[in-house]
């Protein structure tokens, strides 16, 4: 059974909107850009954090590398899960020790991908700075964690789903909020 | 993911799909041994024991890394410091092991069949590390691993196992597992060795090694295993050496890019001369390395998930 969609929350130009307007925040905050470098979070967490450096080269004509970190090898509900995730390669190809890391994700909801993350990038190095970039954030958080660059707040009830689709393997750029099949 | 079983006992009843998450999953595990944190928290908490009847160097430090490398205990039983010397029966000795409630048990005995056995009685994963002459399938694994990594691809390729196949775990492991991928293999060795049997498994026999050598893609050569051999397969270590030994002038009927694979251990001069041992085309060191990144994969899938969802 699908699950139901219950609204649109973006579209594309919504979404580039607030692409642009956290790249400018990032560009305001970090003065030395060289010391920055991008890690996304499989699978979309790459994809926007490829955008991102895109952006970046656009207007201050520096380039960011854009690393793929796969968490799977440090989550913490491993006896929980129904089947073995796949894991897949974590592509980090420079040194993030002494970096400003910017961990990219689509959505901030319980925390607990980001302790996942920040563990494993600690594990390869240590970062001067992790700094956090959401597109959307929808609460609920059971870590004592915060992002520093927020596309979007949306509250949204727990049994909700939020999905985030991109361009680059969705074909399309919108944020829906849908509801799980089987709820009345 | 693919893969559906309590227990890695063999590669023959395996599929090629789950063969390929295997391989695939090691891909993702293998970078994790070149960082400077060799460590991921994957298996905390996990319990595992290394139940080693049999000598090893290889296999046995390779799980204990492996299961290190993701933060699982590990303990070591060494048959000659146990209660085996005492005359304890393998059943009790494992029964014993069992109720220390560990998560898997990793065997090697030189009866074939063993780690099969403890399967029945025994409620954590086993893992076959070796059993007598029957299957070794981390070996296999991590040999179609190197392959796979060294030649992109295995289907088609034409695989030449050299040497005692009837005495090797490796070798069975091997033809099960390469010709499940598509690859062509082709056996050789003295005729002692290798019987005519080995045609029902889909594969070539040819008892000259400079024909069989031919355009062949991948080399691999088995040491012979005198531990196994109660009486004389062959005339001498010479003879074998003459017919059988690895040298440079008849590598060179190999393709260009062909590579030299064993196993190990390397008796220096018999199947492998000291040369083609530490040539550029061998890749023995290879499946080394690439043994951790396999018996990581292996762990992973049949520890990582939910208890109670598999088929056997």
């Amino acid at each position: 059974m699908q699950e139901k969609i219950k609204a649109r929350i973006m579209d594309s130009r919504k979404i580039k909107r607030a692409v642009h307007r956290m790249t400018t925040e990032i560009i305001e905050r970090n003065r030395n850009l060289k010391n920055l470098v991008i890690v996304g979070i499989r699978t979309r967490g790459i994809y926007l954090g490829k955008r991102i450096s895109k952006l970046i080269r656009e207007l201050e004509k520096v380039d960011i590398p854009v690393g793929v970190l796969d968490i799977t090898l440090y989550r913490d509900d491993f006896s929980e899960i129904e089947a073995q995730h796949m894991v897949r390669k974590t592509e980090i190809n420079f040194p993030v020790s002494k970096k400003d890391v910017l961990l990219v994700d689509d959505v901030l909801f319980t925390g607990r991908t980001i302790r996942a993350a920040m563990d494993s990038l600690i594990d390869l190095g240590r970062p001067r700075t992790i700094q956090l970039l959401v597109l959307i954030d929808r609460g609920h958080r059971e870590l004592p964690i915060r992002a520093d660059y927020v596309g979007k707040f949306l509250p949204t009830s727990r049994r909700e789903l939020v999905q985030v689709r991109l361009k680059e393997i969705d074909n399309c750029d919108e944020v829906l909020i849908a509801e799980p099949p089987g709820l009345k | 993911m693919a893969f559906r079983h309590k227990h890695l006992l063999g590669i023959q009843h395996l599929t090629p799909s789950e063969i390929r998450a295997i391989l695939d999953t090691a891909e993702s595990f293998f970078d994790i041994s070149t960082r400077e944190v060799k460590k991921v928290p994957t298996l905390r908490g996990k319990t595992i024991i290394n139940l080693f009847f049999e000598p090893s160097t290889r296999t046995r430090s390779s799980f204990e890394l492996a299961a290190k490398r993701l933060s699982a205990d590990i303990v070591n039983f060494n048959r000659l410091a146990s209660s085996v010397v005492k005359g304890e029966s393998l059943k009790d000795t494992v029964l014993n092991i069992e109720a220390m409630n560990p998560d898997a048990i990793i065997v090697r005995h030189q009866c074939a069949g063993t780690p099969y056995f403890i399967s029945t009685f025994c409620q954590s994963h086993i893992i076959n590390a070796g059993d007598g002459a029957h299957e070794h399938p981390t070996q296999a694994l991590l040999d179609a691993f190197t392959i796979k990594r060294e030649k992109n691809n295995i289907e088609g390729l034409k695989i030449v196992i050299v040497g005692d196949i009837l005495h090797s775990r490796v070798a069975r492991s091997n033809i099960f597992l390469l010709r499940k991928l598509g690859a062509n293999i082709v056996l050789t060795g003295p005729p002692s060795l290798l019987p005519i049997e080995f045609k029902n498994f889909g594969v070539q026999i040819d008892y000259n090694l400079e024909r069989s050598i031919e355009e062949a893609d991948v080399v691999m050569m088995l040491r012979i295993q005198s531990e196994r051999q109660e009486k004389n397969y062959f005339p001498s270590i010479r003879e074998y050496r003459n017919l059988y030994s690895l040298t440079e002038k008849r590598f060179k009927q190999a393709k260009k890019s062909a590579i030299i694979m064993h196993p190990g251990p390397i008796n220096r001069g018999v199947e492998l001369s000291s040369e083609m041992a530490e040539s550029a085309k061998s890749v023995i060191l290879k499946q080394v390395e690439n043994g951790i990144a396999v018996r990581m994969a292996v762990l992973y899938i049949l520890l990582g998930g939910k208890e109670g969802e598999t088929t056997d």
